[in-house]
């Protein structure tokens, strides 16, 4: 099919694959082709994740989970109509006609309409407090009502059903119930061992689970009250979600005449044609090979056949591989190939050990050669390479149990994948196979997952190969002699990067819950603070509250900087090094009283010296009292702005660098990071606050601000470069947070941002396209998470001070309220200082 | 507990303060005898311990604010200044041989915490 003059395209439905249809089109597109691309879509928004819907629950906003915003569309000439669903097609002359009335001409027309929840006719399911789980709409009602229900239950024990059930224990429900037809859990994926086992690891997880119930009718008044079975038995639930199957969305096929299947789904022959030959329906919607393809990767394979047919491409659409890996659900479950083949068809290799919830099944060709397929409960570990080894036939070694005894995980785990050949599919919803990525990673340096997203799409499906290709990341670095794994300590396998986005996801809050779940031991001094400061990074909640105070480093732990001696300092926040006399006095006063050493510091600061721990909550509680905030000097977070007079008083300055010091050092008070870091900012060229030297600097141009950033003093001292000029302050401030944040979320532990910078691949021009030109898209993320930080900070000490439970820690001894005897100081210059080491 | 006098093989149990003055996975300092003792909570492995309170390396008073954990399965306590670690078993430093701290024997009764010297 050729395609010289402009031909017009509508695409009704804009979920997964139908953003994946316009993806795949526009890149298919010769240059000699010319398209005008319509969409028309039902749902108030633009197409997004839904595989990864339940992550709504989870934190995650409707602009995380969507695909391409609406500016794509836009900047590709693609016209989008949302909430306005396509109700009329006149295949003889051409037309749409939409909802709101848009009447439009198409050349040819791709149905994506999906698929709906199926509901079955049981009595009752009108009810308020029944729900489906399919758009975010659906999950926004399940959350409002959740916050009042006690005992929920869903509705068919398949794939969703089980994320479903999860979902609604993870919303706090006090009893979780899954209700299923067959007698077994996920009927379509696994068999009845694997369902046993699968069962008891739910119920731990604290589900309830009712198998071979027919459910005759919901009970209740206005409101859900329960469900009645066929067996007489009755479950008493204030709400159901119904995840009974899905029926495809054919109504519109129907009306426009096309041959749709009686079970549902717009028939089409290989090439994804309707009966209509300018019509194509692709996704959940489409009927191919006498069967719905319910998942998202043979979903992405027709967008592609047909983007291919429309670009004179021809090819076809072939059976498609069903093999699934269950997300979410606190338990492995997978099956990949056939799973049920029985002998004498094969030979059938089964392990169990239900003490730890174990169950792997693999069904190998009777002359061993083969893999076929099989189901993995409990341990999913060897997904990824099963699932390659039966898609690309591999021959299977003698000893094919092997495959799921052998030894696990451990040094090999990477040359596995390396070992498979180029061409074999790893991600199988972008169609990327393991010579792309090698090629990626190791000529185009691609060697992170957020970098290969972006690259060549692997793993943003279904997200399933993620694993296989961080894999395959470490396998190429390790032939390229690149290799360092950077994990944290003997505690904890991730690095501080990956620790920090596990934390994020699973949105843990104590050390303890974090240990449980990603480490392993009893924890250290490296690991405790390590995981102290990617919490506050996160969530900025006090650092000595819940099981915090124990894991601080020696300075958080007391909220001041220990000494020689055993003495603490103390440090208040001057912002922008700017004080008035009075506050000056108070300080003055405070020092004189609780006998301290003081000393202006290198930060446009006053640092007092020779505090007992005793004193310190006194100390604070006259200083929080005179308006003064705690400084951070004991934490690894922002230290001070230092600024020179600007404007406001030199007769050289350009702007009001003092101001604009101020104001960011109130905005970043408190943040905390993988290590301490400094900023400053000067009124003109001439640079009297020295932001050179620091982690960013701000200097004043006639027209503006320059922004430099990852400057150092210290042990090493290095100069800022700018990444910015003459923006005004906005600009600066926004891409100061963005700096920040990029900064908190990748750097491994007490690494100054100079350092940073200096390991980073493509070094400063790379930082520069992340925070200034968005190169990984991620920028208003950065934006809103800061903002989020900021939102939660408070004074620490005011808060110490405020609360006796924290208050009782300020004491050297447990059971006598004395100071700590052995403290000693030395007499200098009519002050004092501490005594030298012995 | 009545002082009984002191032999050499024979512990005199002190009372140190009560369980809930020292935090979970934890430690702090008790005067005992004119001594300071550290005390560490270690709820993680349900086990409690008692050292020297002054690190041998700088005579800083300060082991009991030190983070505690373990190093494969022997647990520690490391020394807030310098971070040199101990063991909490025999007091023995993990990462230089020159140095060792004292342990003493805990018990926990009635929610309180004794020590014995
Ligand atoms: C909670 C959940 C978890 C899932 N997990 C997985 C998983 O782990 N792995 C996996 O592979 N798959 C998973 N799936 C399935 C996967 O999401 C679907 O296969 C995929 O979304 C199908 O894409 P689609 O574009 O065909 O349909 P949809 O995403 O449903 O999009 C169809 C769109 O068309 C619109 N529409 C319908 N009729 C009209 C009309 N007349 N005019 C205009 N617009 C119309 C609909 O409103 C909808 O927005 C999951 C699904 C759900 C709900
Ligand atoms: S940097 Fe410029 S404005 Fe600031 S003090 Fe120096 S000369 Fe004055
Ligand atoms: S430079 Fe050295 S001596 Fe001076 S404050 Fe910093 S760490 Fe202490
Ligand atoms: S004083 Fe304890 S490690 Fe130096």
């Amino acid at each position: 099919m050729k395609a010289n003059t402009n031909t017009h395209i509508i695409v009704i439905g804009n979920g997964m694959v139908g953003y994946k249809f316009c993806e795949k089109l526009l890149a298919r597109k010769k240059n000699d082709q010319e398209f005008t691309l319509t969409v028309f879509g039902e749902e108030p928004r633009v197409a997004y994740d839904r595989v990864h819907l339940s992550e709504y629950f989870a934190g995650k906003t409707a602009d995380d989970l969507t695909m391409a915003s609406v500016d794509w569309y836009a900047e590709n000439g693609i016209r989008l109509f949302l909430s306005d669903p396509v109700v009329d097609i006149d295949r003889e002359e051409k037309l749409v006609r939409s909802h709101h009335g848009h009447v439009v001409h198409y050349d040819y027309l791709v149905m994506v309409t999906g698929s709906g929840a199926f509901v079955p006719s049981i009595p009752g399911v009108e009810k308020d407090g029944v729900f489906v789980y399919r758009t975010i709409e659906d999950l926004e009602l399940i959350q409002a009502y959740a916050k009042k229900a006690k005992r929920g239950a869903v509705l068919g024990g398949g794939l969703l059903g089980l994320e479903a059930a999860k979902a609604l224990l993870d919303l706090g429900l006090e009893e979780a119930h899954v209700v299923e037809f067959a007698s077994r859990l996920m009927p379509r994926q696994i068999d009845d061992a694997g369902s046993k086992i699968l069962q008891s690891q739910l119920e731990s997880l604290g589900l309830n689970i009712h198998l071979a119930k027919s459910t005759q009718e919901i009970v209740g008044g206005d409101f859900i009250k329960g469900m009645q079975f066929a067996d007489n038995s009755f479950l008493d639930v204030d709400m159901l979600v119904i995840s009974a199957g899905i029926r495809p969305r054919d109504e519109l096929a129907k009306i426009a005449g096309l041959d749709t299947h009686p079970r549902g789904g717009i028939v089409v022959d290989n090439g994804l044609r309707t009966s209509d030959p300018y019509i194509f329906a692709i996704g959940e919607c489409a009927l191919a090979h006498h069967m719905i393809y319910g998942l998202i990767a043979p979903g992405y394979e027709m967008a592609d056949v047909v983007a291919g047919a429309l670009t004179g491409t021809e090819k076809e659409f072939l059976p498609y591989d069903m093999s699934t890996k269950l997300k979410l659900i606190g338990t492995d479950v997978a099956s990949f190939g056939d799973p049920f083949v029985e002998e004498p068809a094969c030979k059938t290799i089964r392990y169990e050990n239900k003490a730890k919830g174990i169950y792997k099944r693999i069904n190998v060709s009777p002359d061993g050669k083969e893999l076929l397929g099989g189901i993995l409960v409990g341990d999913a570990e060897q997904y990824n390479m099963l699932l390659q080894t039966c898609k690309n036939k591999t021959i299977l070694p003698p000893d094919s149990e092997d495959l799921i005894l052998g030894s696990r995980g451990g040094e090999d785990a990477g040359a596995g994948v390396m070992s498979l050949p180029d061409d074999a599919l790893i991600c199988s919803c972008e169609a990327v196979t393991k010579g792309m990525l090698c090629h990626e990673i190791g000529e185009n340096g691609h060697a992170t997952i957020d970098a290969l997203k972006k690259c060549c799409k692997a793993g943003t499906g279904c997200g399933g190969c993620i694993p296989m290709v961080k894999d395959i990341i470490q396998g190429v670095m390790k032939q390229n002699g690149q290799y360092v794994r950077n994990v944290v300590c003997e505690h904890f396998d991730h690095s501080r990067q990956e620790l920090l986005d596990l934390v994020k996801m699973n949105g843990l809050r104590t050390y303890g819950e974090v240990l449980n779940e990603f480490g392993h031991g009893d924890g250290c001094e490296v690991c405790k603070p390590v995981v102290a400061s990617l919490l506050a990074s996160l969530w900025n909640e006090n650092v000595l509250t819940k099981d915090r105070a124990p894991i601080q480093d020696s300075n958080d732990r007391y909220l001041a900087n220990i000494q020689k001696g055993g003495t603490y300092s103390v440090v208040p926040r001057i912002p922008g090094g700017e004080i008035t006399p009075d506050k000056l006095i108070v300080i003055g006063q405070v020092a004189k009283k609780y006998g301290l050493y003081t000393k202006i510091t290198g930060g446009q600061r006053i640092d007092l010296f020779g505090a007992h721990v005793n004193d310190l909550p006194l100390i604070w509680e006259e200083l929080i009292d005179a308006g003064f905030e705690s400084g951070h000097a004991y934490g690894k977070a922002l230290r001070t702005v230092k600024s020179c007079v600007g404007s406001t008083w030199c007769r050289f300055g350009v702007q009001d660098s003092v101001s604009f010091a101020i104001e960011v050092e109130e905005r970043y008070k408190g943040i905390r990071a993988p290590h301490k870091f400094k900023s400053a900012v000067s009124g003109c060229i001439r640079e009297c606050a020295e932001a050179q030297s620091k982690d960013f600097g701000i200097i004043a141009t006639e027209k503006g601000w320059n922004l430099y950033v990852c400057g150092n003093g210290g042990s090493k001292p290095q100069h800022a470069q700018l990444i910015a000029s003459d923006v005004d302050k906005e600009t600066c401030i926004k891409l100061i947070d963005r700096f920040l944040m990029f900064y908190i979320k990748t750097a491994d532990p007490l690494t100054r941002t100079a350092t940073w910078l200096n390991k980073m691949e493509g070094g400063i021009s790379y930082l520069k396209a992340v925070v200034v030109d968005d190169l990984l898209g991620l920028a208003a993320e950065f934006e809103n998470e800061m903002q989020s930080l900021i939102n939660n900070y408070k004074c620490e000490w005011k808060e110490v001070v405020d609360n006796p439970e924290l208050r009782k820690h300020y004491n050297h001894f447990v059971n006598v309220p004395d100071k700590d005897p052995t403290v000693a100081f030395e007499e200098l210059r009519t002050q004092k200082r501490a005594r030298e080491w012995a | 507990m009545e002082p009984t006098t002191n032999t050499k093989d024979r512990i005199v149990w002190h009372l140190a303060c009560s369980v809930e003055d020292i935090p979970e996975d934890g430690g702090g300092c008790a005067l005992i005898e004119g001594k300071q003792i550290a005390i560490f909570n270690f709820a993680r492995r349900g086990e409690w311990y008692a050292t020297d309170n002054e690190c041998p390396h700088r005579q800083q008073m300060a082991i009991g604010r030190g983070m505690i954990g373990s190093q494969g399965e022997e647990p520690k306590v490391a020394c807030p200044f310098h971070k040199k670690t101990f063991s909490l078993k025999n007091g023995q430093c993990l990462n230089d041989d020159d140095y060792k701290i004292n342990t003493f024997p805990i018990l926990i009764k009635e929610n309180q915490v004794y020590i014995g010297l």
